[in-house]
Formats: C-alpha cells, sequence, structure tokens
C-alpha cells in the first residue's frame, strides 16, 4: 500500500484528477443507495416543472464523488477531518443506450489542490480546494476539505 | 422577511432518530459512488487495516431503523415553504465536521436541527434552510457533526 506522507506535498501540490460520469442508471442506484427518491432525478415530466430545465445529478451524489476523491488520494492512513461542498451549477446525468452503457457525451472531473499546509495540536495537515469539474470545464460543485495524514518524522 | 409559518422552525430540534451501519447498505452505497475502496466490503482487508474492520465512507451513516426516515419537524418544514411559494426545492450544500470513524455494526443516534432560515433577494427571490445534526455512536462518542442547506426557489 502507497503511503501518502505529510512532507511529500506542498501548498499547490495538484491532486490527480477523478474522472465520473453521471447517467441515469448511476442515478437511480444513488436513489437506492442514499435513500433520496426525489422524482427530481428519474422523472423528466417531474423535472420540467422545478425549473431546472431536466432531471439534474443529485447534489449528494457529486458531494459522495468528492469525498471518494479526497479519501481515494489520502490514501488509508490519512483522515478526513472537515468537508464542505455547495451545490453552484446543476449537471444533467447522461441517457443509456444499453442496459449498463451510457450515451457518449460529457465526462466530470474531480479535480483539487493543496493550499495550506499545517500542524495543528501534533497533527499534521493539510487543507485542500476540491471541486466538481463538468465537461466543458465549469466548477459545478466547489468545496474544501481538511485532511490529517502520517508524518515521516513520526515514524509512522 | 421569513414568514412566520416558517420562522418558527428556526432553533426546532427534531426527536433524535437511530440508524444502523449494515454492512450491505455500506457495499450498495460504495458501489452507487462507483468507489471500490475494499475497506467498504472486503472483510479480510479491512481487518488488517487500522480500523480493524469495515467502515463506512465518510458522510454516510447507515439506515435509519423505522421505515420512515424523515422526521415529522422537517416534512412541517419543508411543506410550509411550498405552501409559502418556494416550491421549487434544490440541496444547497453539504459540510461536516468528522470525529471518529463510522464501523459496520454501529448504531448512530442522529439529532437534526433547523438552524437558520433566511431569504435572499437576487434576480429571484430564495429560501435558504440550515440544518444541522450531531452523529454520536453506541458507545456515546461523537462522530460527526453535519451542516446542510436546501433552497427554496419560486417556480
Amino acid at each position: 500500500m502507497q503511503i501518502l506522507y505529510w512532507e511529500d506535498l506542498e501548498v499547490g501540490t495538484e491532486m490527480p484528477p477523478l474522472p465520473k460520469i453521471a447517467h441515469s442508471l448511476m442515478l437511480v442506484k444513488w436513489a437506492g443507495a442514499s435513500g433520496d427518491f426525489n422524482p427530481h432525478h428519474y422523472e423528466t415530466e417531474f423535472a420540467m416543472t422545478q425549473g431546472t430545465g431536466g432531471v439534474i445529478v443529485h447534489g449528494l451524489l457529486k458531494h459522495a464523488w468528492l469525498i471518494q476523491f479526497v479519501t481515494g488520494w489520502m490514501g488509508e492512513e490519512g483522515t478526513l477531518k472537515k468537508f464542505s461542498c455547495q451545490y453552484r451549477g446543476l449537471d444533467f446525468p447522461r441517457k443509456m443506450q444499453t442496459m449498463n452503457e451510457p450515451v457518449e457525451g460529457e465526462t466530470w472531473n474531480c479535480k483539487g489542490k493543496v493550499v495550506k499546509k499545517y500542524v495543528d495540536e501534533d497533527q499534521h495537515c493539510v487543507d485542500l480546494e476540491i471541486g466538481v469539474e463538468n465537461g466543458k470545464g465549469q466548477v459545478t460543485t466547489p468545496g474544501t476539505a481538511t485532511v490529517a495524514l502520517p508524518s515521516r518524522k513520526k515514524g509512522k | 422577511m421569513v414568514p412566520d409559518s416558517l420562522k418558527q422552525y428556526i432553533g426546532k430540534v427534531d426527536p433524535p432518530h437511530l440508524r444502523e451501519v449494515e454492512k450491505g447498505a455500506i457495499r450498495r452505497y460504495a458501489d452507487a459512488v462507483g468507489d471500490d475502496n475494499p475497506l467498504y466490503y472486503d472483510e479480510e482487508y479491512a481487518r488488517k487495516s487500522r480500523y480493524g474492520c469495515i467502515i463506512a465512507p465518510p458522510g454516510f451513516f447507515g439506515w435509519a431503523k423505522k421505515t420512515i426516515s424523515s422526521s415529522e419537524g422537517l416534512v412541517g418544514l419543508i411543506g410550509a415553504m411550498i405552501e409559502a411559494g418556494y416550491a421549487g426545492i434544490l440541496d444547497g450544500g453539504m459540510a461536516y465536521d468528522f470525529y471518529l470513524p463510522v464501523r459496520v455494526g454501529d448504531t448512530i443516534v442522529v439529532s437534526p436541527k433547523v438552524a437558520d432560515i433566511s431569504l435572499k433577494e437576487g434576480k429571484t427571490k430564495m429560501m435558504i434552510l440550515r440544518f444541522e445534526a450531531s452523529y454520536t455512536n453506541q458507545n456515546g462518542d461523537l462522530v460527526a457533526k453535519s451542516y446542510q442547506t436546501l433552497i427554496g426557489r419560486q417556480l
């Protein structure tokens, strides 16, 4: 297992992007797994009454992508201490062309970088600026996270 | 001005409800996200990790023990918001402070509260609802706090 050490990071270090594709199958799975059964996320006619122009991706699914992005990056020895995200822009899922393949279209990317590096009460921390970027390169879901990491100096 | 029908909810605390953190629910959640981290499904792998067992992805606190998880206060508030003309409801954002991991088999007590209700005047009027919740495990330890924002738009 690869360990990410606090010393390996600097302010400005970029996190490798995590690509994601939102499609209707994924939204249905998310509804079932999260318990959010709002038809705004699977029924076009209802969605058209909501002033958003169609079925939209759940904010909380994008939040879960970002948490996957940060926890995957920090690795098992890292600890997520704080997290936040705001749903600023709407995202529209791809439709399906087969039972499990979405049509061609938009791909999203979780992106992020280190914006602060410090020691807080003996914990080696970094603050991250993160976000979900849509296919046009617009950040629809900006956020922040604070992660505690192992330090080489602690011999861990 | 926030209408009185909504103002009465500010500061209201919902009765705490219980959530169970089941193995299958964790796996389904991780699968729906597309997260293949073995800590969320591989028992043997997770046992050898520093957690000692399967954990839940941060932000997942299990499923409510009762069939209906929506708390009465929240349902009333959303109803009042729709009644007041803000029927276009969207999630605004989510934030957490995490203190301890959520482990498979945990029972989590969730205590939600309506922290604030405000109006935002821009191109269109929006009602902003802020909720806070604390999550405590079966040992009485605080595992996390959450801060959620909902937005009601005039349609």
